[in-house]
């Protein structure tokens, strides 16, 4: 029969499937942080449970631990109860972890492509909803909680219901200055936050294939804004060669690259959706409000609530401005910007770095603003400072981080402030995500750069 | 976990849609290390408000949370389960869920119930007209029924079993540990091991 690529991988993982009960699903990689694993830890030791397989287990330290100063303890005291809680388990489990100040810490989703442990054909599991990042290299990859990842821990399996799927297909050429942020961007304010509800993304077209691995993870790894499962794109030649060479990438890269090979959907294969958008129109695309979806094109005007149809989207389009402090019909690039923030799972890698590098050298960031750079882990830390592009944005007057989470979501020092305005390369505005009170516009890597020199949002070609 | 076969009790209306767990509990909430205590992170921001309904006091005694559309959205921390629970949540209904925060409430017992959006304002009509309004939420005979409505609701068999059961996934899953042993025997070895690190 037919099968899409998630049917496929999702059925070469069934361990035992019953009539009305979940499939049981092996899990290949299990991903763990600080943050969602204590209680799961916890729950393990309770009942006298091992960790079924440690070798197929990695954690990292990201989302609490401190941008600067890391060699000193982490002045926190309840993140360092956290950070410590995880190091004492990893410890007990056997479980390999990379902490701070180590060369592969950093945000776990940039570490495992990094390493090279994320590849074609794998289900892979974290305590995080961004998990879907790694379906850019064509695995199932998705976000789970806390019991779910007891569950893994102490079985390597996960009874789940199958979900359905979608295929969303990115015709024609992206223009210059435009990216794959702004492509997910785009996709999340046409289907809206739940478009994606008990989906599988399938991202296809041509202007899929045409965007590198980094970009790639991009666009699945807000798949979740959607509110889809998962998100994925079937695995070609861009893939294997990002894997070739990692530390991790298969010793018997023949056998591998032969199985890679078959995955991708059957022509004749079936989505249960389908939605088309054309690359060609996309231009920058920025959010105005506080859910993903509530996001434009950065040459148009914040929306007037007044002009939507629906009830609901009516009103949570006024909280939002209110939120905001934003005004109907203001020109999006008239909004002055106090903090910039480079990093995060969906643009800290070193691509993002190069990107935003390559519009600010020889140029100074704005004096009313702030900009962090936050490498989404030590080793594109390192990456980038080999290429200089730490001397760019120090030059530039940025500040220059640690790996981490950091301002993505505000669970170590760098937060907004009530009422402070970002311009993010993250994932998420919703209230109060980047501080309490703090305002998240949410843009590209090349925005972002762009924004950090005249002041309000801006892209390069506003130069 | 406790069974959960029936639940009877007064219910609070959130009229909100797409509630995002970062406001069912803050981030900053979120670095404890054991499963209770969290009531206190529970809508955290909005709580600041007097006029938010979690504070008027007719709603006090609330077991039930009667929430918007595309309730529980956003990060997957089962915290806001917890929350929900420690602050003495049973049930929460809506017209839709986020599918990880409907997994992580099911699957730790609290039971999220989904509703048509015109029952949900039902509702919402009858907590707000008289704040004593019994709710009761039956997953035996998969209903909701408060006043003289009866409303049917939709579960999968399993979960609905596993609840009134109160059985936990992990055991249930170790009685199947033979296949898991057989799948491993057949994984292919160019799949990748954490173990040896290799740099
Ligand atoms: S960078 Fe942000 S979205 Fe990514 S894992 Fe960290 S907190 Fe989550």
């Amino acid at each position: 029969m037919a099968k899409t690529l998630a049917e496929k991988i999702w059925d070469e993982h069934i361990v035992r499937s019953a009539a009305g009960e979940p499939d049981l699903l092996y899990i290949d990689l299990h991903l763990i942080h600080e943050v969602t694993s204590p209680q799961a830890f916890d729950g393990l030791r309770l009942a006298g449970r091992k960790v079924r397989r440690p070798d197929l287990t990695i954690a990292t330290e990201d989302h609490n631990v401190p941008t600067q100063n890391i060699d000193q303890p982490i002045a926190d005291p309840v993140s360092r109860l956290q950070v410590d809680t995880l190091r004492a388990n990893c410890a007990e489990f056997g479980i390999r972890l990379h902490s701070l100040g180590d060369k592969d810490q950093g945000v776990v989703h940039v570490v495992g492509p990094h390493l090279g442990l994320t590849q074609p054909g794998m289900t892979i599991v974290c305590g995080d909803s961004h998990t879907s990042t790694h379906g850019a290299f064509g695995a199932l990859a998705f976000g789970i909680g806390t019991s779910e990842v007891e569950h893994v821990l102490a079985t390597q399996t996960l009874p789940l219901a199958r979900p359905k799927t979608m295929a969303i297909n990115v015709e024609g050429t992206l223009q210059l200055g435009v990216t794959s942020k702004d492509i997910i961007l785009a996709i999340i304010a046409k289907i809206g936050t739940g478009g994606g509800q008990g989906y599988v993304i399938e991202y296809r077209g041509e202007a899929i294939r045409a965007l590198s691995m980094e970009s790639r993870m991009t666009v699945c790894n807000m798949s979740i804004e959607a509110g889809a499962r998962a998100g994925l794109i079937a695995p070609d030649q861009t893939t294997f060669d990002y894997i070739k060479g990692k530390p991790h990438a298969p010793h018997d890269f023949d056998a591998a690259l032969a199985y890679w090979k078959t995955l991708y959907t059957d022509t004749d294969a079936k989505f249960d959706v389908e939605v088309t958008i054309n690359a060609d129109d996309l231009e920058p695309f920025v959010t105005w409000g506080t859910n993903p979806a509530q996001g434009a094109p950065l040459n148009s005007h914040v929306p007037n609530p007044a002009d939507l149809k629906d009830d609901e989207a009516r009103g949570a389009a006024e909280r939002a401005l209110i939120y905001m402090g934003l005004e109907a019909g203001m020109p999006l690039k008239n909004i002055a910007i106090d903090t910039v923030f480079l990093g995060s799972c969906t643009n800290g890698r070193i691509e993002d770095l190069r990107a935003a590098a390559h519009v600010i050298k020889g140029k100074k960031i704005a004096s009313t603003l702030r900009m962090l750079v936050v490498p989404g882990s030590a080793r594109v830390r390192l990456e980038a400072e080999a290429e200089g592009l730490d001397k760019v944005f120090i030059d530039a007057g940025a500040e220059w981080r640690n790996a981490g989470c950091s301002m993505c979501l505000g669970m170590n020092p760098d937060q907004l402030a009530v009422g402070e305005r970002a311009a993010s390369t993250s994932n998420r505005n919703f209230e109060g995500r980047q501080g309490k009170g703090g305002r998240t516009h949410l843009v590209s890597p090349l925005v972002a750069a762009a924004t950090a020199i005249r002041g309000t949002l801006s892209s390069p070609a506003d130069l | 976990m406790e069974k959960f076969i029936k639940h009877i009790g007064s219910a609070v209306p959130l009229r909100r849609s797409n509630v995002d767990t970062d406001q069912i509990i803050p981030a900053v909430y979120l670095k404890r290390v054991t499963r209770s205590g969290f009531e206190d992170g529970l809508f955290a921001a909005w709580r600041s408000d007097p006029e938010f309904v979690l504070n008027n006091p007719a709603y006090g005694d609330a077991t039930i949370l009667v929430a918007g559309v595309d309730f529980g959205t956003g990060s997957s921390r089962e915290h806001a389960v917890w929350a929900l629970q420690n602050y003495g949540f049973k049930v929460v209904i809506s017209s839709r869920f986020a599918d990880i925060f409907r997994g992580n409430s099911l699957k730790g017992g609290l039971l999220t119930v989904i509703l048509d959006q015109s029952d949900v304002e039902a509702i919402w009509l009858a907590i707000e007209a008289d704040p004593t309004t019994q709710i009761s939420v039956d997953l035996e005979s998969r209903s909701v029924s408060y006043n003289d409505v009866v409303l049917g609701f939709a579960i999968d068999d399993y979960t609905r079993w596993r609840l009134m059961e109160g059985l936990d996934d992990i055991g249930l899953t170790i009685k199947n540990s033979d296949s898991i042993d057989i799948f491993e025997k057949s994984r292919p070895n160019y799949k990748p091991a954490t173990l040896p690190i290799r740099v």
